[in-house]
């Protein structure tokens, strides 16, 4: 009698190490693959600063390109990279979450809405190079925007509008009914329900998207250079800021302007080897930026989770 | 609170989407240059220092959107001046002819087209246009993939080919030269618009063969051997500087070109830019790797430029070997 006890504890003991076991190898392995994800970025990093290390300098941000390598700088590109991600942003962010809401809060459940979601799906599937040739027919000879700022920055937010969209309804997904119930029973109408519970709490995530689109819209070559960007400008757009009234004005967004993905190609693609450590500086850089923008986001994220108190 | 920025956000598309419309006009004082990646070196460094010497007052921006590209913007009447590996084609110039577009084409520098190999291909040094034929034209595809193919002192090794992808100039120039028709090619060789790929490619390989500008030799001549390209004299030349200007170094080099509106060249600042091109241009030339023309043929450009001469000496053909002296003495259709 005693003995069958034993064997039957002795049992369940083996079978709880087992999956337990199970249990740890499987985070052993998480473990393994994020590390190989970070190190692989880690190691494209150090490669990259390693490679363009003779070249990180003020000089380096404050000059034009030009065809010796070592006076050669990235001032119009970096420039034209975030005046280009302002315009993305300002254009991407608002129409993103617009349109999530709606299909989120208030969009009935029909064939139709049925069909507009699986399009933004797919949208985001699209090659970024057949944005830029929509863009090249409506923005710059349709609208007559020209190969401009404005272009460019419209142009990245179509692409990156299907991640935002996307992004932005899982992040309202994620706040609990009973929040909006709550709001409900106190008779609050649907768009105080959204402005004031739904759309405040789900902040984290739709910046989480942002980010992820914007990370992407930072890097693209292909739709940009379609659009017409060019590879040699040793001038800057106009500064949007001003000491005159009104301070703000708009005339950069016609502007002719560089990014640094294709100020890099041109580098890469030099025949003189010097333009090589030029081109992993501003790759460096270029990842910098990348990552100083998330940080932004993050810190911004944070700020917002500190203030909800459910 | 948070809404505010929200709405804030939102304000500003609105001021954007609304601005968008006015600004569109907005004049500006800029020579604008497209066109080929082979030509953009030069372009690039006259632009630099012009700008310098002009101290700002006058900009000049240089795009990259390859001969082809660079001739559909520039015959809209988009882009004040073109950069060409080539001569305009038929199509482009009906294209051009179609909008009114009336231009200036000016010879600015030789490119020399070098066939090189991997140092450890011992067996080869020089090699005619006959078996480069038998290397790349159509026919080869799949067909020709050893060395002993082309020539039976060549060793039984595998021949692995690469060259620029075909929106390239260079592409066609080599084509033409080779093979007796633009763009004719076989298909099956590894391709690459950048062309240090083709260098990486031949580093790499013993059994490598690739073509490209002189300039990525120049920068590269330590890993690679250009080989010696037998002319229509039956010498077989090394691509070099002398080689180049004195013509036996034929049929691989080649002149390339800037072509100007015609109304864009009324306008100051781009009548000074191109004098200035034509006239301190040969020393960035040099400075880029690529072979300026004597002296001489500079001022003819410029006295032709002056004289405002529009028209092509091509008149959409595609010609192979031209020394620049004659085809300057050519006359414009």
């Amino acid at each position: 009698m005693a003995g069958a006890v034993e064997t039957a504890r002795a049992q369940l003991y083996a079978s709880v190490g087992r999956r337990k076991l199970l249990d740890r190898l499987f985070v052993l392995l998480g473990m393994c693959i994020l590390f190989a994800a970070l190190l692989t970025l880690a190691v494209l990093f150090l490669n990259l600063v390693h490679d363009g290390a003779g070249r990180f300098g003020w000089d380096f941000f404050t000059s034009f390109p030009s065809r010796i390598a070592t006076r050669a700088g990235i001032l119009s590109a970096w420039v034209g990279t975030s005046l280009v991600m302002l315009v993305t942003v300002a254009v991407a962010m608002p129409m993103g979450v617009a349109a999530a809401i709606y299909l989120e809060e208030y969009a009935p459940k029909n064939w139709v809405t049925a069909i507009i979601e699986i399009n933004v799906t797919n949208l985001a599937g699209v090659p970024s190079i057949i944005y830029g040739l929509l863009a090249l027919g409506l923005f710059v000879y349709k609208m007559s925007l020209g190969e401009s700022i404005a272009t460019a920055g419209l142009t990245l937010a179509l692409l990156i509008l299907p991640i935002v969209i996307v992004a932005t309804r899982e992040a309202l997904r994620a706040v609990p009914r009973s929040i909006r119930e709550a709001a409900y029973a106190l008779g609050a109408t649907q768009w105080e329900v959204t402005a004031h519970h739904v759309l405040p709490y789900s902040t984290g995530g739709i910046l989480t998207g942002m980010i992820i689109g914007l990370s992407r819209a930072i890097g693209e070559t292909a739709p940009i250079i379609t659009i017409g960007a060019l590879a040699f400008i040793a001038f800057l757009p106009t500064p949007p800021l001003s000491g005159d009234f009104p301070y703000v004005n708009f005339t950069w967004l016609s502007d002719s302007f560089t990014v640094m993905p294709i100020q890099m190609f041109n580098w890469v693609s030099r025949p003189d080897p010097a333009f090589q450590v030029n081109a992993a500086a501003a790759g460096a850089i270029l990842l910098g930026m990348t990552l100083l923008m998330n940080g932004v986001a993050i810190y911004v994220r944070y700020r917002f989770r500190k203030k909800i108190n459910w | 609170m948070k809404l505010n920025n929200i709405f804030a956000a939102g304000s500003l598309a609105v001021l954007v989407a609304a601005a968008v419309p006015g600004i569109a006009s907005a004049a500006d004082a800029t020579i604008k240059v497209d066109g080929s990646s082979t030509v953009f070196p030069i372009t690039e460094a006259v632009a630099e220092e012009f700008q310098i010497s002009k101290r700002g007052k006058v900009h000049v921006t240089v795009g990259i959107a390859g001969t082809g590209g660079g001739f559909k913007k520039f015959c809209r009447g988009e882009t004040d001046i073109s950069d060409a590996s080539r001569p305009i084609t038929a199509a482009e110039m009906a294209a051009c002819a179609q909008a009114g577009i009336k231009y200036i084409e000016l010879p600015i520098a030789y490119d020399a087209l070098t066939v090189v190999v991997n140092p450890k291909a011992t067996w080869v040094d020089q090699i005619t246009i006959a078996e480069l034929n038998k290397m790349w034209s159509p026919a080869a595809q799949g067909v020709v993939t050893q060395w002993n193919q082309v020539n039976s002192k060549w060793p039984a090794a595998k021949l692995k080919l690469y060259g620029p992808g075909n929106d390239s100039g260079t592409f066609d120039y080599f084509t033409e030269a080779v093979n007796g028709k633009q763009k004719s090619s076989r298909g099956d060789y590894t391709a690459s618009e950048d062309d240090n790929v083709l260098v990486q490619g031949v580093e790499a390989d013993a059994n490598a063969m690739a073509y490209f500008g002189y300039a990525y030799y120049a920068a590269n001549s330590s890993k690679m051997k250009a080989l010696k390209v037998v002319n229509s004299a039956g010498q077989a030349v090394l691509p070099s500087e002398a080689a180049v200007l004195d013509g036996s170094y034929n049929p691989f080099s080649r002149p390339l070109f800037i072509y100007v509106n015609a109304e864009s060249a009324k306008k100051p600042d781009v009548r000074e830019f191109v004098e200035f091109y034509l006239t301190k241009g040969a020393s960035f030339v040099k400075e880029v790797k690529y072979v300026p023309f004597k002296a001489g043929a500079y001022a003819t450009a410029l006295a032709h430029f002056k004289a405002g001469r529009t028209g092509t000496v091509f008149n959409g053909v595609p010609a192979v070997g031209l020394k620049v002296e004659d085809l300057l003495a050519r006359e414009a259709k």
